[in-house]
């Protein structure tokens, strides 16, 4: 039940409803689409960046505040640890318990290797876990990966490594039945066809989905997975610094114990960086739909060892984060909201673009909304425009809401709001880190040797923004392939002697930069105490 | 000026705005949370909390990043809880109820208290899915368990010790694994896709110059 201030909106929201379900709204021009963007989108806002003055990027832009992580202090210095007498020894060490992490220790473990997980938080507590929506893959007779390519190279901007996109469609049918073998209940009819949905910017429907738990179901199977293969899982522990050998490849990390500080000591013969986004890094301010450890801590890890970033100037603002309750400003409204039918629709209940086109054009079409144009919906603590969610009970028929997406109603329903019957508030919430740090196809960052990464903290699959649906396949296909890759590669690697001395040659280069800092990192956690 | 309400944590008072969550409201107080909170969206069943509001009898179960603070509520957070989770392989399991016997016999022990479907942070009629559990109706206890996030709070209030979201998981995945119905077109094209059917056409898309590709994107048809 919304307030009296939202009343006589909702009426003309609900006047136009018949009208606006029928409307079929034009697609933007893709010169529209750019001036849009230029105008309105977060990442082409030149004074919320910086220029990195050190590093492997050294002169490129990022956000502000992850320039300040990525030029901080480390958490220690060489001689506070010593690295004769390892805790651990391993042949592959995961950092990062989110679906990258998992998928990359069950194919470690496969191949026979030793391989463990070190996590922040608990195994699970991570990003893969909130994913509603779904998981792309070409597998229907009018699809094909070559399809799949188009739609997600020119998603995101023409600007991803060819190679690795190709490799994303071409595994995305196994890495659904692999899934599906591991028990991953996937929406199917009952002769065994996936229930398949459109996704902003996808020409075909290919989002498979478990409900609108999809990154739960995937994520809880995983975990039981690793629990089964008895994989060693060291939890509320994050890796703070890597360890390299003087032959200068990775050769393990520094661990924190995240209660009692201890610092502990893993040797590997190789690493696998698996920890995951950036949204609570709150780039210019914006709320997260992000898990409370995402915190950019792998491009940190990995820039300080030499590792190349790409594209990590562009992040991905969800269009329909929650503008209302506050309880939950930020927290996702899944795309499939719209996928179902729901439109989006301003405060005088006019429909302002088509409901599917990409995120990013989303995003900055309701930034539009409510700065420029002015036909926003004034929220009390901020603005935000309707998503019109009845609308889907009309297209679809009764029930079809708590069929699809219960996790939805649930959440808004324990605030009194039944998106049955009446729209949602929506405004664009930070969700996604779209660049991270350069690979190769078979994971292996393109400058660091024994160096892997998966996940959201990989950059360049997607190009400069990515596709609903195609994150948690690629923490599937390169989580899996990292493992597999790492566990092979470690078959022929000697560790040489352990060394930190990067630290002091990272420190010597901010000195050089007259980069003046009292910030350390990684970030590990925001601080939300003593405020609101 | 904000409401404000009096909450206790861990039996210490505080005063705190009353829109917040009990998660934030913690986090208002001070506390800077490691353990008992993860997604912070009602997701990863890490914030398993018990409270009882001043003068009430009952004890009630919620997520903490998912409940608003309430006047004279009494909070103690369950950031972790021993549940048993048995090792199987997924390969191997019988598809009938001797697996339950093996792996979770207890179940056989619930008294039908309903303490379990009570304490549900999700709302979940959790005796009821055990007993379809106990029965091999795997497909029904996978439906009904579906949006369990694993808390533990059931299990913390079960008196036959039971660890129901470790049960239902296992239920969830022979039913997805064994019972689901299998799936032709995905196994065609994964089939077409090993046997090299989309090289060429994926090498061209390679090849061809942004402009292209450009084009090809700007003018494909879109399935209704
Ligand atoms: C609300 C939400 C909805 C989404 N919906 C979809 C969707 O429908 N479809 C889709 O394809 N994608 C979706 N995404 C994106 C997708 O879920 C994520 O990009 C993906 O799951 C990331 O997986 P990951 O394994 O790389 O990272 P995560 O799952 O975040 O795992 C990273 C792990 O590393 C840990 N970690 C971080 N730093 C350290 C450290 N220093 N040391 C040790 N451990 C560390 C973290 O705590 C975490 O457990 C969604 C994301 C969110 C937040
Ligand atoms: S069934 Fe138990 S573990 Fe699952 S959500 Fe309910 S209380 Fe939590
Ligand atoms: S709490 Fe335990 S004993 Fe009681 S009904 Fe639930 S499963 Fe049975
Ligand atoms: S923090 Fe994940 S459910 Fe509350």
């Amino acid at each position: 039940m919304y307030s009296e201030r939202f009343q006589k909106s909702i009426a003309a929201v609900e006047a136009a409803r018949e009208k606006n379900i029928a409307l079929e709204p034009q697609r933007m021009t893709a010169q529209q689409k750019e001036d849009l963007l230029a105008t309105f989108h977060p990442d082409y806002k030149k004074d919320e960046f910086a220029v990195l003055k050190i590093g492997a990027n050294k002169g490129d832009k990022v956000p502000t505040e992850l320039a300040e992580m990525l030029q901080a202090h480390s958490r220690i210095t060489a001689d506070s640890v010593d690295l004769s007498n390892p805790d651990y020894e391993t042949d592959v060490l995961i950092i990062g318990g989110g679906g990258a992490g998992a998928s990359a220790a069950i194919e470690a473990n496969e191949t026979g290797a030793d391989v463990m997980i070190v996590t922040k938080l608990r195994i699970g507590d991570a990003n893969t876990m909130m994913a509603e929506g779904g998981i792309q893959a070409a597998d229907k007779p009018n699809d094909s990966p070559a399809i799949h390519f188009v739609d997600a190279f020119g998603g995101g901007h023409f600007a991803a490594k060819k190679e690795l996109l190709s490799k994303l469609v071409c595994d995305a049918p196994e890495a659904i039945q692999w899934l599906s073998n591991l028990g991953v209940e996937f929406d199917k009819d009952a002769d065994g066809t996936m229930v398949t949905t459109h996704g902003g910017g996808t020409s075909r429907k290919r989002m498979h989905a478990a409900k609108d738990y999809s990154g739960a179901e995937i994520m809880r199977t995983l975990r039981d997975e690793v629990f089964n293969r008895q994989i060693p899982v060291v939890d509320f522990t994050a890796a703070i610094e890597l360890i390299m050998d003087e032959n200068g490849n990775a050769a393990g990390a520094v661990l924190m114990n995240m209660e009692t500080k201890e610092l502990l000591v893993a040797k590997a013969k190789t690493v696998i960086i698996a920890t995951g986004g950036a949204g609570r890094m709150h780039y210019q301010g914006f709320p997260t739909s992000n898990h409370y450890g995402a915190t950019a801590d792998g491009l940190v890890l990995g820039y300080r060892v030499g590792a190349k970033l790409l594209y990590a100037e562009t992040l991905q603002y969800h269009p329909t984060g929650v503008a209302y309750p506050e309880q939950i400003f930020g927290a996702l409204v899944t795309e499939k909201v719209r996928s179902l039918g729901a439109k989006l629709v301003n405060v005088n209940g006019d429909v302002f673009m088509h409901p599917l086109e990409t995120r990013d054009v989303a995003a900055a079409s309701i930034i539009r909304e409510c700065s420029e144009r002015g036909t926003g919906v004034d929220t009390g603590d901020g603005q935000g425009v309707w998503l019109d969610t009845p609308m889907i009970e009309k297209i679809g028929g009764e029930g079809t809401i708590m069929k699809r997406i219960p996790a939805m109603w649930r959440m808004f329903d324990k605030y009194g709001i039944d998106i049955r019957k009446e729209p949602i508030l929506v405004y664009p919430t930070l969700h996604y880190q779209n660049g991270g740090l350069d690979i190769t196809p078979d994971c292996m960052t393109t400058n660091v040797e024994n160096l892997f990464v998966a996940g959201e903290a990989v950059g360049g699959i997607h190009g400069r923004n990515r596709l609903m649906g195609n994150s948690l396949l690629d923490i599937i296909v390169f989580g899996r392939s990292a493992g597999q890759n790492a566990a092979a590669k470690a078959k022929n690697v000697t560790v040489g002697e352990l060394t930190l001395k990067h630290i002091e040659k990272f420190e010597n280069e901010i000195a050089e930069a007259g980069i003046d800092t009292d910030k350390v990192s990684p970030k590990l956690l925001p601080d939300y105490t003593n405020k609101r | 000026m904000e409401k404000m309400v009096n909450i206790f944590l861990f039996g210490k008072k505080y005063e705190v705005p009353e829109n917040l969550t009990i998660m934030t409201a913690m986090e208002y107080a001070g506390y800077q949370l490691v353990r008992g909170c993860g997604c912070r969206n009602g997701f990863c069943g890490a914030c398993a909390t018990i409270y009882r509001i001043k003068g009430d009898k009952e004890l009630k179960a919620c997520l903490a990043c998912q409940t608003k603070v309430e006047d004279n509520m009494y909070i103690a957070t369950l950031p972790f809880f021993p549940l048993v989770k048995q090792v199987y392989d997924i390969e191997k399991v019988p598809v009938n109820e001797t697996v339950m016997m093996q792996l979770y016999p207890e179940i056989y022990s619930c008294i039908g208290c309903n303490a379990c479907t009570k304490s549900c942070t999700q709302d979940l009629n959790v005796m009821q899915y055990i007993a379809y559990a106990q029965r091999g109706d795997f497909e029904k206890c996978a439906e009904e368990s579906f949006d369990c996030v694993m808390c533990g709070v059931c299990s913390s209030r079960c008196p036959a010790g039971i660890s129901h979201p470790q049960v239902a998981m296992l239920a969830r995945r022979i039913n997805g694994k064994y019972l689901a119905p299998g799936c032709g077109h995905l196994e065609d094209r994964v089939k077409e896709i090993k046997n090299g059917d989309f090289n060429e056409l994926i090498e061209a898309l390679m090849q061809k110059p942004i402009e292209e590709m450009k084009e090809l994107y700007n003018t494909r048809e879109i399935e209704k």
